[in-house]
């Protein structure tokens, strides 16, 4: 299995050369990163069709937003390989103003993938079909899976007896939020007690 | 002269028996053909991994029980991969037989609320009412072991909470002998029934290219006959050493689909008792002190086991830096956790993939120029639950 991962991160460096930033192996999974996403389309296709590749699913796009650096989001794509039983990441950092090209056109599934890093990021996508919300509520605004966007929302939605509708207004907490940071710098032992350890510092306190 | 025709616009859902959960449609009709379909989801929305990035690692495993809810356990499985390879743990023997049994128990669980219920919604009430008996049967045996019938929360990073109760391998046993009898049963009220193949030959067909284009996993995939098992072809705990087949379909339409269900049941029978046969003794978690929770007996006795409970129970523990992405063999197809750790000890970030999200996308496709009565029909097949589409 690993040799083969090692393989194809040749097959893929030598593949889109330029477009990739850096490559590597991580907990036995290939994990490349893009330079730029002008190349993205073209680095997708090369992955679907090399015949050495095959990567002909696309499992999950995804993102990840790092709000400290400068380049605010990381995005991910997951790509699964049945021929070869191969997965490969392909993630590449993008500015928070960035629209990305859509590669709905590779992959038809891209869709509402898209839409959900649309709708929890705030990223947009270019030629895409249909760019709406999808898990949030009719007329929610903000994105809830960026790190600025506390836990609780911005608003609450209740039944209003007067306007017989329901209606919704600023969240109202009874109690403020509670943070409960344990993080200590206690780290402990680096090594693992066996049971024979313990069971013998069971029997040096009886003594 | 050309007639001029109008199409009808229908709100199916979000309160529809028919469409397992709170999904809401807007069809397109011209007369009772679906022109096009745009399913509204997120209704059951709870924000998951929003809550996750703010739970430690043993808080956010119950989260996982709330997704798929018809098979729990599944799901926590996918967690506790993921967090067990960024921590590079092992789990012990008898813990990973436990694991793999219980998994096959969820499969079962998940396939007979599927089939019994697109029975129902084709017009087949009685096996509905045969397969929730044994479904009864079989939650009970995950109340014996985690004191929970549905939010399990026994799958732990580094094995399993306890131990098996005495007396359960027997129950289990007996249980798988009576079983295949009951699939005997439903199988002569649906396999062979005229009107349960009429509603179902021929209707949401997939063809093998394009299950792949639009992300299909599990059965939806092998129904179109692409042989693939994450168990087999990228095993993961010891699904290595059992003996099973994977049953692919041919056609690619409902009624395959169902039948691979059926199969995939006498299958996961074979499994458990293959399990419970081959199982070793030993721990059943981790024997790291660090990751997994001492026995409550030690709690009495020992300070060090005191402090390590207080401390996993409160801080939790610290998982090292990376990313992985680790994918199980869910029954209702590939289940996948994206986890990124920062180091710390709560996940910075954690994308969950739901097999269940890229089978209703494709609705759409699968329901242009059919009938609307085949809406409740494929809807029944892509084996949908809401827990894990909205998160």
């Amino acid at each position: 299995m690993s040799e083969t991962i090692i393989d194809l991160e040749k097959v893929v460096n030598s593949g889109l050369t330029t477009a990739i930033k850096k490559s590597e192996i991580i907990y036995n999974q290939l994990s490349i990163t893009l330079n730029d996403y002008g190349d993205l389309i073209s680095s997708i296709l090369f992955l679907k069709t090399n015949d050495k590749c095959r990567f002909k699913q696309l499992i999950e796009i995804t993102a990840v937003d790092y709000p400290e650096r400068e380049k605010r989001f990381k995005i991910v794509y997951l790509l699964l390989s049945h021929e070869n039983n191969l997965r490969i990441i392909v993630n590449m950092d993008i500015d928070e103003k960035v629209v990305l090209p859509s590669i709905t056109k590779i992959f038809p599934s891209a869709n509402w993938m898209e839409r959900e890093v649309f709708d929890m990021y705030g990223i947009s996508f270019k030629d895409h079909p249909d760019l709406r919300r999808i898990l949030t509520d009719y007329g929610f605004e903000g994105f809830p899976l960026r790190k600025d966007f506390p836990l609780t929302g911005h608003t609450q939605v209740r039944y209003s007896e007067d306007e017989k509708k329901v209606i919704s207004e600023p969240v109202k907490l009874d109690q403020d939020y509670r943070n409960f940071d344990f993080n200590s710098p206690w780290t402990g032992t680096k090594y693992i007690k066996t049971e024979s350890e313990k069971n013998k510092d069971k029997d040096e306190k009886k003594n | 002269m050309k007639k001029k025709t109008k199409t009808m616009n229908l709100n199916f859902g979000p309160q529809h028996p028919a469409a397992h959960g709170v999904l809401r449609l807007i069809l397109e009709l011209d007369g009772e053909v679906v022109e096009n379909i745009d399913p509204h989801i997120g209704l059951l929305h709870r924000g998951t991994e929003k809550l996750i990035e703010h739970k430690t690692y043993t808080q956010a495993l119950p989260y996982f029980d709330r997704l798929d809810y018809v098979a729990p356990m599944n799901q926590e499985h996918a967690f506790a991969l993921a967090i067990e390879r960024l921590l590079n743990i092992e789990v012990p023997i008898r813990g990973q037989f436990i694991r793999v049994l219980f998994c096959e128990i969820g499969r079962i669980l998940s396939h007979l609320l599927n089939i019994t219920t697109q029975a129902l919604d084709v017009g087949s009430l009685t096996p509905s009412l045969w397969g929730f008996e044994e479904r009864e049967t079989l939650m009970s045996f995950y109340e014996r072991v985690s004191g929970s019938r549905l939010h399990a929360n026994y799958f732990r990073p580094g094995g399993v909470h306890q131990d098996l109760p005495l007396g359960l391998t027997d129950d289990i046993i007996l249980f798988c002998n009576t079983f295949p009898e009951v699939i005997d049963d439903i199988e002569n009220l649906l396999t062979d029934n005229r009107i349960f193949k009429q509603r179902n030959v021929d209707i949401g067909i997939v063809t093998k290219q394009e299950a792949l284009e639009h992300s299909f996993s599990g059965v939806m995939l092998r129904g179109s006959g692409v042989a693939w098992d994450l168990r087999k072809s990228q095993p993961y705990e010891c699904y290595r050493d059992f003996d099973f087949k994977i049953p692919i379909g041919k056609n690619g339409d409902c009624y395959d689909r169902y039948i691979c269900r059926i199969e995939e049941m006498k299958e996961s029978i074979k499994i458990i008792k293959e399990c419970i046969k081959k199982m070793p003794n030993g721990p059943v978690k981790s024997i790291d002190g660090k990751i997994t929770p001492p026995k409550k007996v030690d709690l009495k006795n020992s300070m060090e086991a005191l402090i390590h409970h207080f401390k996993l129970f409160s801080e939790g523990f610290r998982v090292p830096k990376g990313e992985v992405y680790t994918s199980v063999e869910a029954p209702k197809g590939e289940f996948g956790v994206y986890l990124i750790s920062d180091g710390s000890n709560k996940p910075y970030k954690c994308k969950i993939r739901a097999p269940g999200f890229s089978h209703l996308q494709a609705m759409n496709y699968l329901l242009k120029g059919h009938m609307l009565a085949d809406v409740p029909a494929v809807l029944g097949s892509l084996d949908i639950v809401f827990g894990e589409v909205d998160r």
